[in-house]
Protein backbone atom coordinates (compact mmCIF):
# COMPACT_ATOMS: atom_id res chain seq x y z
CA UNK A 1 0.00 0.00 0.00
CA UNK A 2 2.76 2.44 0.98
CA UNK A 3 4.59 1.83 -2.27
CA UNK A 4 1.43 2.25 -4.26
CA UNK A 5 0.66 5.67 -2.76
CA UNK A 6 4.22 6.81 -3.40
CA UNK A 7 4.12 5.59 -7.02
CA UNK A 8 4.23 7.92 -10.01
CA UNK A 9 1.04 6.33 -11.33
CA UNK A 10 -0.89 7.18 -8.19
CA UNK A 11 0.48 10.72 -7.85
CA UNK A 12 -0.30 11.56 -11.48
CA UNK A 13 -3.82 10.09 -11.21
CA UNK A 14 -4.41 11.94 -7.94
CA UNK A 15 -3.14 15.27 -9.33
CA UNK A 16 -5.19 15.18 -12.53
CA UNK A 17 -8.23 13.86 -10.65
CA UNK A 18 -8.14 16.73 -8.15
CA UNK A 19 -7.73 19.20 -11.01
CA UNK A 20 -10.73 17.81 -12.93
CA UNK A 21 -12.95 18.02 -9.83
CA UNK A 22 -11.68 21.55 -9.01
CA UNK A 23 -12.39 22.70 -12.55
CA UNK A 24 -15.86 21.20 -12.42
CA UNK A 25 -16.78 22.87 -9.10
CA UNK A 26 -15.46 26.24 -10.33
CA UNK A 27 -17.61 26.05 -13.46
CA UNK A 28 -20.66 25.03 -11.41
CA UNK A 29 -20.35 27.71 -8.72
CA UNK A 30 -18.55 30.53 -10.64
CA UNK A 31 -17.04 31.76 -7.34
CA UNK A 32 -13.79 33.57 -8.17
CA UNK A 33 -12.01 32.51 -4.98
CA UNK A 34 -12.70 28.87 -5.87
CA UNK A 35 -10.18 29.33 -8.68
CA UNK A 36 -9.33 25.76 -9.77
CA UNK A 37 -5.61 26.31 -9.30
CA UNK A 38 -6.06 27.49 -5.71
CA UNK A 39 -8.43 24.67 -4.71
CA UNK A 40 -6.31 22.03 -6.48
CA UNK A 41 -3.18 23.23 -4.70
CA UNK A 42 -4.85 23.23 -1.28
CA UNK A 43 -6.20 19.70 -1.73
CA UNK A 44 -2.95 18.29 -3.15
CA UNK A 45 -0.77 19.95 -0.52
CA UNK A 46 -3.05 18.59 2.21
CA UNK A 47 -2.97 15.16 0.52
CA UNK A 48 0.80 14.82 0.28
CA UNK A 49 1.22 16.16 3.83
CA UNK A 50 -1.20 13.54 5.14
CA UNK A 51 0.47 10.73 3.19
CA UNK A 52 3.88 12.04 4.29
CA UNK A 53 5.21 12.42 0.75
CA UNK A 54 8.15 14.89 0.55
CA UNK A 55 7.79 17.67 -2.04
CA UNK A 56 10.90 16.48 -3.90
CA UNK A 57 9.30 13.09 -4.41
CA UNK A 58 6.04 14.64 -5.60
CA UNK A 59 7.90 16.96 -7.99
CA UNK A 60 9.85 14.03 -9.41
CA UNK A 61 6.67 11.98 -10.00
CA UNK A 62 4.85 14.86 -11.72
CA UNK A 63 7.77 16.06 -13.83
CA UNK A 64 5.89 15.24 -17.02
CA UNK A 65 3.13 17.73 -16.12
CA UNK A 66 5.75 20.38 -15.44
CA UNK A 67 7.29 19.70 -18.85
CA UNK A 68 3.94 20.39 -20.51
CA UNK A 69 4.05 23.90 -19.05
CA UNK A 70 6.91 24.74 -21.41
CA UNK A 71 4.89 23.48 -24.36
CA UNK A 72 1.86 25.51 -23.34
CA UNK A 73 4.01 28.65 -23.18
CA UNK A 74 5.13 27.92 -26.75
CA UNK A 75 1.46 27.36 -27.70
CA UNK A 76 0.74 30.91 -26.52
CA UNK A 77 2.57 32.06 -29.66
CA UNK A 78 -0.33 30.63 -31.65
CA UNK A 79 -2.90 32.39 -29.44
CA UNK A 80 -1.08 35.69 -29.83
CA UNK A 81 -1.09 35.24 -33.62
CA UNK A 82 -4.85 34.52 -33.67
CA UNK A 83 -5.58 37.59 -31.54
CA UNK A 84 -3.33 39.87 -33.62
CA UNK A 85 -4.84 38.85 -36.95
CA UNK A 86 -8.37 39.53 -35.73
CA UNK A 87 -7.42 42.83 -34.24
CA UNK A 88 -8.15 46.27 -35.59
CA UNK A 89 -7.69 49.58 -33.88
CA UNK A 90 -4.99 51.92 -32.80
CA UNK A 91 -2.00 49.57 -32.53
CA UNK A 92 0.46 52.35 -31.60
CA UNK A 93 -1.73 53.45 -28.69
CA UNK A 94 -2.06 49.87 -27.47
CA UNK A 95 1.62 49.01 -27.70
CA UNK A 96 2.74 52.27 -26.04
CA UNK A 97 0.26 51.90 -23.19
CA UNK A 98 1.27 48.28 -22.58
CA UNK A 99 4.99 49.08 -22.76
CA UNK A 100 4.74 51.86 -20.18
CA UNK A 101 2.29 49.84 -18.08
CA UNK A 102 4.63 46.88 -18.02
CA UNK A 103 7.64 48.95 -16.93
CA UNK A 104 5.61 50.80 -14.28
CA UNK A 105 4.29 47.47 -12.99
CA UNK A 106 7.71 45.85 -12.71
CA UNK A 107 9.58 48.87 -11.30
CA UNK A 108 6.86 49.76 -8.77
CA UNK A 109 6.55 46.26 -7.39
CA UNK A 110 10.35 45.96 -7.04
CA UNK A 111 10.72 49.32 -5.29
CA UNK A 112 7.80 48.82 -2.90
CA UNK A 113 8.75 45.24 -2.01
CA UNK A 114 12.39 46.24 -1.45
CA UNK A 115 11.37 49.25 0.66
CA UNK A 116 9.31 46.90 2.83
CA UNK A 117 12.38 44.71 3.30
CA UNK A 118 11.40 41.72 1.15
CA UNK A 119 13.95 38.99 0.41
CA UNK A 120 15.43 39.04 -3.16
CA UNK A 121 13.68 35.74 -3.95
CA UNK A 122 10.35 37.31 -2.99
CA UNK A 123 11.07 40.38 -5.15
CA UNK A 124 11.92 38.14 -8.12
CA UNK A 125 8.67 36.27 -7.59
CA UNK A 126 6.61 39.47 -7.71
CA UNK A 127 8.17 41.05 -10.82
CA UNK A 128 5.91 39.22 -13.31
CA UNK A 129 2.76 39.51 -11.15
CA UNK A 130 0.60 41.22 -13.81
CA UNK A 131 0.99 38.63 -16.55
CA UNK A 132 -0.63 35.36 -17.42
CA UNK A 133 0.49 32.50 -15.11
CA UNK A 134 2.46 30.32 -17.59
CA UNK A 135 4.67 33.22 -18.68
CA UNK A 136 4.84 34.58 -15.13
CA UNK A 137 6.10 31.36 -13.53
CA UNK A 138 8.61 30.88 -16.35
CA UNK A 139 9.96 34.42 -15.92
CA UNK A 140 10.03 33.97 -12.13
CA UNK A 141 11.97 30.70 -12.25
CA UNK A 142 14.40 32.32 -14.67
CA UNK A 143 15.13 35.24 -12.33
CA UNK A 144 15.56 33.10 -9.23
CA UNK A 145 12.14 33.53 -7.62
CA UNK A 146 9.71 31.02 -6.16
CA UNK A 147 7.37 29.93 -9.00
CA UNK A 148 4.76 28.67 -6.52
CA UNK A 149 4.51 32.11 -4.95
CA UNK A 150 4.23 33.75 -8.38
CA UNK A 151 1.41 31.39 -9.38
CA UNK A 152 -0.61 32.31 -6.28
CA UNK A 153 0.16 36.05 -6.43
CA UNK A 154 -0.78 36.18 -10.13
CA UNK A 155 -4.21 34.68 -9.44
CA UNK A 156 -4.86 36.95 -6.46
CA UNK A 157 -3.68 40.01 -8.43
CA UNK A 158 -6.10 38.97 -11.20
CA UNK A 159 -9.02 38.71 -8.81
CA UNK A 160 -8.08 42.00 -7.10
CA UNK A 161 -7.65 43.84 -10.42
CA UNK A 162 -10.90 42.49 -11.80
CA UNK A 163 -12.83 43.52 -8.70
CA UNK A 164 -11.45 47.06 -8.27
CA UNK A 165 -10.70 47.66 -11.99
CA UNK A 166 -14.10 48.92 -13.16
CA UNK A 167 -14.32 51.16 -10.07
CA UNK A 168 -10.87 52.70 -10.69
CA UNK A 169 -11.65 53.22 -14.38
CA UNK A 170 -14.88 54.98 -13.47
CA UNK A 171 -13.09 57.27 -10.97
CA UNK A 172 -10.56 58.18 -13.67
CA UNK A 173 -13.35 58.93 -16.13
CA UNK A 174 -12.17 56.39 -18.70
CA UNK A 175 -14.85 56.14 -21.39
CA UNK A 176 -12.82 54.55 -24.19
CA UNK A 177 -13.62 50.88 -24.74
CA UNK A 178 -10.07 50.30 -25.92
CA UNK A 179 -8.59 51.86 -22.77
CA UNK A 180 -10.91 49.91 -20.46
CA UNK A 181 -10.24 46.55 -22.09
CA UNK A 182 -6.52 47.18 -22.32
CA UNK A 183 -6.22 48.25 -18.67
CA UNK A 184 -8.15 45.24 -17.35
CA UNK A 185 -6.22 42.73 -19.47
CA UNK A 186 -2.81 44.18 -18.69
CA UNK A 187 -3.34 44.58 -14.94
CA UNK A 188 -5.43 41.47 -14.26
CA UNK A 189 -4.77 39.06 -17.19
CA UNK A 190 -7.47 36.39 -17.78
CA UNK A 191 -9.53 37.24 -14.69
CA UNK A 192 -9.57 40.88 -15.84
CA UNK A 193 -10.55 39.77 -19.33
CA UNK A 194 -13.54 37.85 -17.96
CA UNK A 195 -14.57 41.09 -16.26
CA UNK A 196 -13.92 43.12 -19.43
CA UNK A 197 -16.23 40.79 -21.35
CA UNK A 198 -19.01 41.73 -18.95
CA UNK A 199 -18.43 45.39 -19.91
CA UNK A 200 -18.72 44.56 -23.61
CA UNK A 201 -17.45 42.41 -26.49
CA UNK A 202 -14.96 45.05 -27.69
CA UNK A 203 -13.50 45.46 -24.22
CA UNK A 204 -13.25 41.66 -23.93
CA UNK A 205 -11.44 41.18 -27.24
CA UNK A 206 -8.98 43.99 -26.55
CA UNK A 207 -8.40 42.70 -23.05
CA UNK A 208 -7.51 39.27 -24.48
CA UNK A 209 -4.94 40.86 -26.74
CA UNK A 210 -3.60 42.89 -23.80
CA UNK A 211 -2.82 39.64 -21.92
CA UNK A 212 -0.58 38.44 -24.75
CA UNK A 213 1.16 41.77 -25.32
CA UNK A 214 1.70 42.37 -21.62
CA UNK A 215 3.09 38.84 -21.23
CA UNK A 216 5.59 39.17 -24.05
CA UNK A 217 6.67 42.71 -23.14
CA UNK A 218 7.07 41.85 -19.45
CA UNK A 219 9.03 38.65 -20.20
CA UNK A 220 11.55 40.76 -22.12
CA UNK A 221 11.50 43.77 -19.76
CA UNK A 222 12.07 41.85 -16.49
CA UNK A 223 15.66 40.80 -17.34
CA UNK A 224 16.36 44.24 -18.83
CA UNK A 225 15.12 46.08 -15.72
CA UNK A 226 16.98 43.63 -13.45
CA UNK A 227 20.21 44.35 -15.35
CA UNK A 228 19.67 48.12 -15.14
CA UNK A 229 18.90 47.95 -11.40
CA UNK A 230 22.00 45.83 -10.75
CA UNK A 231 24.05 48.45 -12.59
CA UNK A 232 22.85 51.22 -10.30
CA UNK A 233 23.26 49.29 -7.08
CA UNK B 1 0.89 14.53 -34.02
CA UNK B 2 2.48 16.97 -36.48
CA UNK B 3 1.17 19.77 -34.25
CA UNK B 4 2.85 18.28 -31.17
CA UNK B 5 6.06 17.97 -33.16
CA UNK B 6 5.90 21.65 -34.18
CA UNK B 7 5.38 22.74 -30.56
CA UNK B 8 8.24 20.52 -29.36
CA UNK B 9 10.45 21.71 -32.20
CA UNK B 10 9.82 25.39 -31.40
CA UNK B 11 10.40 24.70 -27.70
CA UNK B 12 13.75 23.17 -28.62
CA UNK B 13 14.57 25.94 -31.09
CA UNK B 14 13.65 28.57 -28.49
CA UNK B 15 15.85 26.89 -25.89
CA UNK B 16 18.72 26.77 -28.38
CA UNK B 17 18.38 30.45 -29.35
CA UNK B 18 18.04 31.43 -25.68
CA UNK B 19 21.24 29.50 -24.95
CA UNK B 20 23.06 31.24 -27.81
CA UNK B 21 22.14 34.69 -26.46
CA UNK B 22 23.36 33.75 -22.98
CA UNK B 23 19.98 32.59 -21.56
CA UNK B 24 18.86 36.17 -21.26
CA UNK B 25 15.22 35.09 -21.55
CA UNK B 26 13.72 31.62 -20.91
CA UNK B 27 13.73 29.09 -23.78
CA UNK B 28 9.97 28.50 -23.79
CA UNK B 29 9.31 32.23 -24.12
CA UNK B 30 11.80 32.46 -26.98
CA UNK B 31 9.97 29.48 -28.51
CA UNK B 32 6.67 31.31 -28.19
CA UNK B 33 8.09 34.37 -29.97
CA UNK B 34 9.60 32.23 -32.75
CA UNK B 35 6.31 30.37 -33.25
CA UNK B 36 4.45 33.66 -33.39
CA UNK B 37 6.88 35.09 -35.97
CA UNK B 38 6.76 31.88 -38.05
CA UNK B 39 2.98 32.19 -38.20
CA UNK B 40 3.14 35.89 -39.12
CA UNK B 41 5.68 35.24 -41.89
CA UNK B 42 3.71 32.19 -43.04
CA UNK B 43 6.55 29.73 -42.49
CA UNK B 44 3.95 27.51 -40.85
CA UNK B 45 0.18 27.58 -41.26
CA UNK B 46 -2.12 28.14 -38.27
CA UNK B 47 -4.07 24.95 -39.13
CA UNK B 48 -0.90 22.92 -38.55
CA UNK B 49 -0.73 23.82 -34.86
CA UNK B 50 -4.34 24.78 -34.05
CA UNK B 51 -5.44 21.46 -32.57
CA UNK B 52 -2.36 20.79 -30.45
CA UNK B 53 -2.02 24.41 -29.32
CA UNK B 54 -5.68 24.50 -28.28
CA UNK B 55 -5.21 21.36 -26.19
CA UNK B 56 -2.31 22.90 -24.29
CA UNK B 57 -4.01 26.29 -23.91
CA UNK B 58 -7.28 24.78 -22.65
CA UNK B 59 -5.57 22.70 -19.97
CA UNK B 60 -2.91 25.16 -18.99
CA UNK B 61 -3.93 25.42 -15.36
CA UNK B 62 -3.13 21.78 -14.75
CA UNK B 63 0.46 22.34 -15.82
CA UNK B 64 1.18 24.78 -12.96
CA UNK B 65 0.15 22.37 -10.25
CA UNK B 66 3.54 20.66 -9.68
CA UNK B 67 5.19 24.10 -9.40
CA UNK B 68 2.42 25.39 -7.17
CA UNK B 69 2.72 22.48 -4.76
CA UNK B 70 6.24 23.84 -4.17
CA UNK B 71 4.52 26.33 -1.88
CA UNK B 72 5.02 23.79 0.91
CA UNK B 73 8.77 24.15 0.46
CA UNK B 74 8.84 27.97 0.81
CA UNK B 75 5.98 28.42 3.23
CA UNK B 76 8.05 30.05 6.01
CA UNK B 77 9.79 32.55 3.72
CA UNK B 78 6.48 33.66 2.21
CA UNK B 79 4.81 33.96 5.60
CA UNK B 80 7.61 36.23 6.81
CA UNK B 81 7.10 38.72 3.98
CA UNK B 82 3.33 38.48 3.60
CA UNK B 83 2.72 42.19 4.25
CA UNK B 84 5.35 43.30 1.74
CA UNK B 85 3.95 40.88 -0.86
CA UNK B 86 0.38 42.09 -0.38
CA UNK B 87 1.11 45.84 -0.35
CA UNK B 88 3.58 45.76 -3.25
CA UNK B 89 1.26 43.66 -5.44
CA UNK B 90 -1.90 45.66 -4.68
CA UNK B 91 -0.36 49.12 -5.16
CA UNK B 92 1.50 48.08 -8.30
CA UNK B 93 -1.68 46.56 -9.79
CA UNK B 94 -3.58 49.83 -9.34
CA UNK B 95 -0.67 51.73 -10.92
CA UNK B 96 -0.73 49.46 -13.99
CA UNK B 97 -4.50 49.93 -14.36
CA UNK B 98 -4.23 53.72 -14.12
CA UNK B 99 -1.20 54.14 -16.39
CA UNK B 100 -2.45 51.84 -19.15
CA UNK B 101 -5.98 53.30 -19.12
CA UNK B 102 -4.81 56.94 -19.18
CA UNK B 103 -2.21 56.46 -21.93
CA UNK B 104 -4.53 54.37 -24.11
CA UNK B 105 -7.42 56.84 -23.77
CA UNK B 106 -5.22 59.85 -24.46
CA UNK B 107 -3.49 58.37 -27.53
CA UNK B 108 -6.66 56.91 -28.98
CA UNK B 109 -8.39 60.29 -28.65
CA UNK B 110 -5.56 62.05 -30.48
CA UNK B 111 -5.88 59.80 -33.49
CA UNK B 112 -9.62 60.28 -33.69
CA UNK B 113 -9.38 64.09 -33.52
Amino acid sequence: MHNLIHSQLFLLTFTIGVYVVALWSYRKTKIMLLHPLITSLLVIIAGIKTADIPYQEYAEATKIIDFMLGLSVVALGYLLYEQMTHMKGNITAMVTAILVGSVVGIVSVILIAKALGADPRIVASLEPKSITTPIAVTVCAHSGGIPALTAIVVILVGIFGAVIGPFVLKKLGIESKLARGLALGSAAHAVGTARAMELGAVEGAISGLAIGLMGVVTAVMVPVIEAIMRFFE
Amino acid sequence: MAGIFILLFYYFLGTLVAYLIGNFIPGSIMGMLLLFLSLVFKIIKPEQVRKSATFFLDNMMLFFIPLGVGLVASYALIGKFLTAITIASAVSTVLVLVVVALIAQKMEGKKDA
